[in-house]
């Protein structure tokens, strides 16, 4: 089923142009963010390229862009706010998912997003809050004492470590799944797909292909399971 | 079926909130936690603390492009400008001199500290005493091999026993990331007086302000009484 193209009546959108064009252009900011840390923060890589001055300007405006997207996607697009919802709220069946992922199983029950996902959001969410009043913190640093502006680096710090972890998780399953991928290239997956890895997305049902009572029978089986 | 958008719990939303309580601990706790990780890795012989972020290390701070590697027997430092006798020493005239070696802290106007640093080399002093600064002088500039690097002493703070025209290191020659085969070292001022890659030191009728003085930094850079900041002395 991967990789073919299913005429667009019978495939199923995933991603609006909105959210995707949200995806591109916050990836794009966060990949310089990263790559502009990594050259100011990691000892061999600076003494290769030095330029400090040009480096931190980079990364000044990078960051101070990185809200953008998002603030966009949130007032602008509708349907991004109902994944935005999506992602917000566990099901029951979220649960089982991380059971199962503690043993490195990511095959768990998931609805449109699956737990790891959910939980990855909120986490890039937070950390581009944190990261952005912390590198303000960083930036401004004048009016602050000093122990606040060591504090601010430290999380600044600790939380990039953070981010880098998760990225490169969030690479990993990406890189282990085309269909994923091209959902987002393209904003459409197969039906078939979406059985398989997100058997409980509620616009699934309406394809006729996502059995729900089923579904909802594996859950509870799960659960028992996991008990 | 549950409505994925409504049902069920907000966890997103916690995860959120959880991480922005953790980040403003986080701030307040920092400054704590970061000095008690630089006294672990004091005394730490698995080096594992140098991966935790902020701890007791240098960081590699060059403002210019790649600093080509100077071979030590191409190294000269020219001494000129309101001087008696100008000079141009190399790595072994510089050698020869009277030698001294200081222990010391290194702290970073961001922040970071390194404690206990051996540096050896030259006093700035022991220099001076050479080319003779003449009576209009009452500054000194210093140039960097790497051009862009400047940085500034008045004559008075040159003359002072902790200032040193370094070429050792935690008793090794200087690499070049850290500035080497010479670089300036003035224990009581924040680490960005301490020039990397010296080649150029000349005497001036008045204070010329250096790279970083530029970009809003104190020329008077002592630790803990400039730039805003209230670390401990490193003399």
């Amino acid at each position: 089923m991967a990789g073919t193209t299913l005429p667009r009546s019978e495939s199923l959108r995933r991603f609006t142009p909105g959210e995707r064009w949200l995806h591109l252009s916050f990836g794009v900011l966060m990949g310089a963010l990263i790559l502009t840390a990594a050259f100011l923060y990691v000892d061999p890589l600076s003494a290769m390229v030095g330029r400090r001055a040009l480096l931190a300007e980079i990364h000044f405006w990078a960051g101070l862009l990185l809200p953008i997207p998002l603030l966009a996607a949130v007032f602008l697009s509708p349907p991004f706010r109902q994944d935005a919802r999506r992602l917000n709220r566990f099901q029951q069946w979220d649960w089982v998912w991380m059971r199962r992922a503690l043993r490195f199983d990511t095959s768990g029950p998931s609805g449109k997003f699956n737990a790891g996902q959910k939980v990855n959001s909120a986490f890039v969410l937070g950390a581009t809050i944190v990261m952005f009043v912390t590198g303000l913190m960083l930036h401004f640093f004048a009016p602050l004492p000093d122990n606040v502006r060591t504090g601010a680096t430290f999380v600044h710090d600790l939380f990039a470590l953070a981010i880098v972890i998760m990225g490169v998780g969030h690479i990993w399953m990406a890189w282990n799944d085309p269909e994923a991928r091209s959902g987002l290239r393209t904003g459409f997956v197969s039906p078939g797909w979406a059985a398989q890895k997100h058997p409980l997305w509620d616009e699934l049902a309406s394809t006729g292909r996502g059995s729900g009572e089923e579904v909802t029978r594996e859950v509870s089986e799960h659960h028992q399971k996991d008990r | 079926m549950a409505n994925e958008a409504a049902d069920g719990t907000p966890i997103g939303r916690r995860v959120v909130l959880g991480m922005l309580a953790l980040a403003g601990i986080g701030v307040a706790v920092g400054s704590k936690a970061t000095s008690a990780i630089t006294e672990v890795a004091k005394n730490d012989p698995t080096g594992l603390t140098g991966l935790i972020p902020g701890g007791g290390r240098f960081r590699f701070y060059s403002v210019a492009g790649p600093v080509d590697e100077i071979p030590r027997s191409d190294y000269r430092l020219r001494v000129d400008g309101e001087v008696e006798r100008p000079a141009e020493f190399t790595f072994e005239e510089l050698a020869a001199l009277p030698q001294t070696r200081l222990v010391k802290d290194v702290q970073c106007v961001t922040g970071w500290r390194v404690p206990d640093v051996e540096w050896g080399g030259v006093l700035l002093s022991d220099i001076l005493e050479q080319v003779r600064p003449k009576a209009s002088a009452t500054a000194l500039e210093f140039g960097s091999s790497d051009g862009i690097y400047t940085e500034s002493l008045t004559l008075d703070q040159a003359q002072r026993p902790d200032i040193l025209v370094a070429t050792h290191m935690q008793g090794e020659p200087i690499i070049n990331d850290h500035g080497g085969p010479v670089r300036l070292y003035v224990a009581p001022m924040y680490f960005y007086k301490s020039l990397k890659w010296l080649d150029r030191i000349t005497l001036t009728t008045a204070v010329e302000p250096g790279y970083w003085e530029d970009l809003g930094y104190d020329v008077d850079a002592w630790v803990g009484r400039s730039n805003g900041r209230d670390d401990a002395p490193t003399v």
